[in-house]
């Protein structure tokens, strides 16, 4: 770790000044609609669209109990001969003249995003480690063009094939199910599941396995002990590009899905419509959905940043 | 342990022919180094033997069973690589255990500990046990990945260069300890390096190889004292034997036809002359117990070896005469 040998290229004061507001305007320019769309889901309906917009305000649970709830409006009369609200959502609508009448479909939609997402995910990286790990070690016939293949079906715009799509979908009974969605989902990552898990694997030096070959191991065993826990960065870098896709996807969703096997991505427009424009409860939905997403890629982020071969490998 | 025997085998990457006709028998117990250069099919030679490869012809046979269709499972070998050394996602007990631990072996967890445990103190390394393999310097890495090799007692044991990265001192430490290790196990070795001086060392018998095919096979004496060719005889000797045509200078004793001669340094007498001599001293390289002299004659060089308390300077004029030097015909084998 020598100072003097970087001192040519060490930044000066005033680059670094340059290089770190620009990090911050981007950061600020990334982050603002996300504070804005948590600051909307703790507002009232009113104070969400009042103008000038409101920066400080009365947070409120509003959103949160519309999101969740589907209410009826009543008369003041027919709400004032009713025992006193039970819970704090009862207490909202009521001041808003509703009753609370039951669960909206948020949770059983944001459910099927969880099943969905990870469920294709959890197929595109487990193929496209085999399907990587066969065409980085073995003699595949036409390997390049196969390989070119793959990566092509990504290059049309999903939109492209919508058509097509939502006809065989309908043909085969796979609309509207969670295991067409799975399976769409799945098809798509794929690809990119082979060509970013065939550039670590490649990365893993052959003579790994040899080694346990030649220890006693079956080659379905080294790939397991050895080349697997390898190649567990490049999994999690793949796993959470395939998670951020199916987990955002909106084109297909909103084309195949309606009712049972809906994602929350076609559903949280939705609540806009019923009565009024109701802001705070779409950005509660929208909060919410980012949740696991940021808590998943913070959880593999540790995975990336390790570089677990670093200097393993004799020069 | 159990003797490995190599019948014509032949190995081609496309046209290349990584090893040719290789036909060779390492006899139980015994340390045969492959000797050549970068490229020579060294460890392509070893591959086959371990079944990393298949090869295009020929049958290899280890412990007198015909293994060229095996896999390495099936081989009972241990191989210790030349580019790699240890498994980076394990601890150095993880990495040693490793070959015990495979499903066709089974041995209990108590057996495994004692064993690694009893390797590590041969290896100096007990200490690091748990380390993860990545913070262990070169050598102790390396010393690792040879306790690898050893941790179980395969009928054969095949070393790449396993010492071709470390530094000279901790090079010449390991390579005590492997024949000693080698000497203690009875163990039937195939070691391949370009390093001679390992091959004089370590070896029962040397196989020079090059450009994939095997150009003689002997003790470290016989190699060097009886080489085949000039090829072999630069291979060993340092300084490095002087290849020169056979009427440069006068020689006690020639083979009819000789057109090359090789002198190595104890072949060459250098006595001090007046101004009227052929030779002359370019420089002195003084090595601490031994000194090149290297000298310059009718457009040769030649290197020559002197007592350290050599009165000889630069630009010092000499007589050289060549006692029984070996003897090379026009294309290069040795005639005498
Ligand atoms: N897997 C391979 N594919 C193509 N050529 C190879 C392969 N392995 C070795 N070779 C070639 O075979 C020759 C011998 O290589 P190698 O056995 O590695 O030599 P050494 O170990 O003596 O340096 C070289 O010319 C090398 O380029
Ligand atoms: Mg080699």
């Amino acid at each position: 770790m020598s100072t003097s040998a970087h001192s040519v290229v060490e930044p000066t004061g005033r680059t670094k000044a340059i290089a770190g507001s620009l990090v911050i305007a981007y950061a600020l320019i990334t982050m603002l609609p996300l504070v804005w769309i948590f600051l909307t889901a703790l507002k009232t309906p009113p104070d969400s669209i009042s103008y000038p917009p409101k920066i400080v305000f009365t947070p409120s649970l509003e959103g949160f109990c519309n999101l969740f709830t589907t209410r009826s409006r009543q008369t003041e009369d027919y709400i004032k001969s009713l025992p006193p609200a039970s819970g704090t959502c009862e207490q909202i609508a009521r001041a808003r003249n509703m009753v609370v009448a039951g669960p909206s479909n948020y949770v059983p939609r944001f459910w099927n995003s969880v099943v969905i997402a990870f469920g294709s995910t959890f197929f595109a990286v487990a193929l496209g480690t085999m399907a990587a790990y066969g065409f980085s070690r073995f003699r595949v016939p036409l390997a390049d063009d196969l390989l070119f293949f793959i990566l092509s079906t990504r290059m049309m715009p999903p939109i492209a094939v919508a058509i097509p799509i939502y006809l065989m979908y309908r043909e085969l009974g796979l609309s509207d199910t969670k295991f067409g969605m799975i399976l769409l989902y799945t098809a798509v990552n794929v690809s990119l599941a082979v060509w970013l898990l065939k550039g670590f694997i490649d990365e893993i030096p052959r003579e790994y396995e040899e080694a346990a070959m030649i220890d006693g191991y079956t080659r379905l065993q080294a790939f397991r002990k050895v080349v697997l826990p390898q190649a567990a960065t490049g999994i999690a870098a793949t796993a959470i590009f395939c998670m951020i896709f199916a987990w955002n996807e909106y084109a297909f969703a909103v084309l195949l899905t309606s009712g049972e096997a809906q994602t929350a991505p076609p559903f949280i427009p939705i609540i806009i419509g019923e009565g009024g424009q109701d802001w705070p409860a779409v950005a509660a939905g929208t909060a919410i959905f980012l949740v696991p997403i940021v808590v998943f890629t913070v959880l593999l982020r540790k995975h990336l940043l390790r570089g677990i071969t670093f200097g393993a490998v004799r020069k | 342990m159990a003797e490995i025997r190599l019948e014509g085998v032949t190995k081609r990457f496309g046209r290349t022919a990584a090893v040719e006709d290789l036909s060779l028998t390492i006899a139980d117990g015994e340390f045969l180094v492959l000797l050549g250069p970068t490229g020579a099919g060294k460890t392509t030679a070893l591959r086959l033997v371990a079944g990393l490869e298949r090869p295009d012809a020929g049958r290899i046979a280890i412990g007198g069973r015909d293994v060229t269709a095996e896999p390495p499972a099936a081989r009972d070998v241990t191989f210790v690589f030349q580019q790699y050394s240890l498994y980076p996602h394990l601890s150095v007990y993880d990495n040693l255990a490793f070959p015990l631990r495979s499903p066709t072996r089974r041995v209990p967890e108590a057996e495994i500990e004692t064993t690694v445990r009893e390797l590590a103190r041969l290896l100096q390394i007990e200490d690091k046990l748990k380390n993860r393999a990545t913070q262990l310097s070169g050598g102790q890495m390396q010393r690792v990945a040879i306790g690898r090799a050893l941790v179980r007692r395969p009928s054969v044991y095949l070393m790449d260069e396993p010492l071709s990265s470390l530094d000279a001192k901790l090079r010449a430490d390991l390579r005590l300890e492997l024949k000693r290790i080698q000497v203690d196990l009875g163990a039937t070795i195939l070691y391949v390096t370009h390093d001679q001086i390992e091959a004089m060392t370590l070896a029962t018998r040397i196989g020079v190889i090059d450009r994939g095919r095997l150009v003689q096979v002997g003790s470290p004496r016989e190699i060097y004292e009886q080489p085949v060719d000039t090829y072999v005889a630069q291979r060993l000797g340092q300084p490095a034997i002087n290849l020169l045509p056979a009427d440069l200078l006068p020689a006690n004793r020639l083979a009819a036809g000789t057109r090359t001669v090789g002198a190595r340094t104890e072949h060459i007498r250098v006595t001090p002359a007046d101004g009227q001599a052929r030779g002359r001293v370019k420089w002195v390289e003084h090595l601490g117990d031994q000194s090149h002299l290297h000298i310059a004659l009718d457009g040769h060089s030649l290197v020559a070896l002197v007592d350290p308390d050599t009165a000889l300077e630069r630009d010092a004029a000499v007589d050289i005469t060549l006692a029984d030097p070996l003897c090379f015909d026009a294309a290069g084998r040795r005639i005498g």
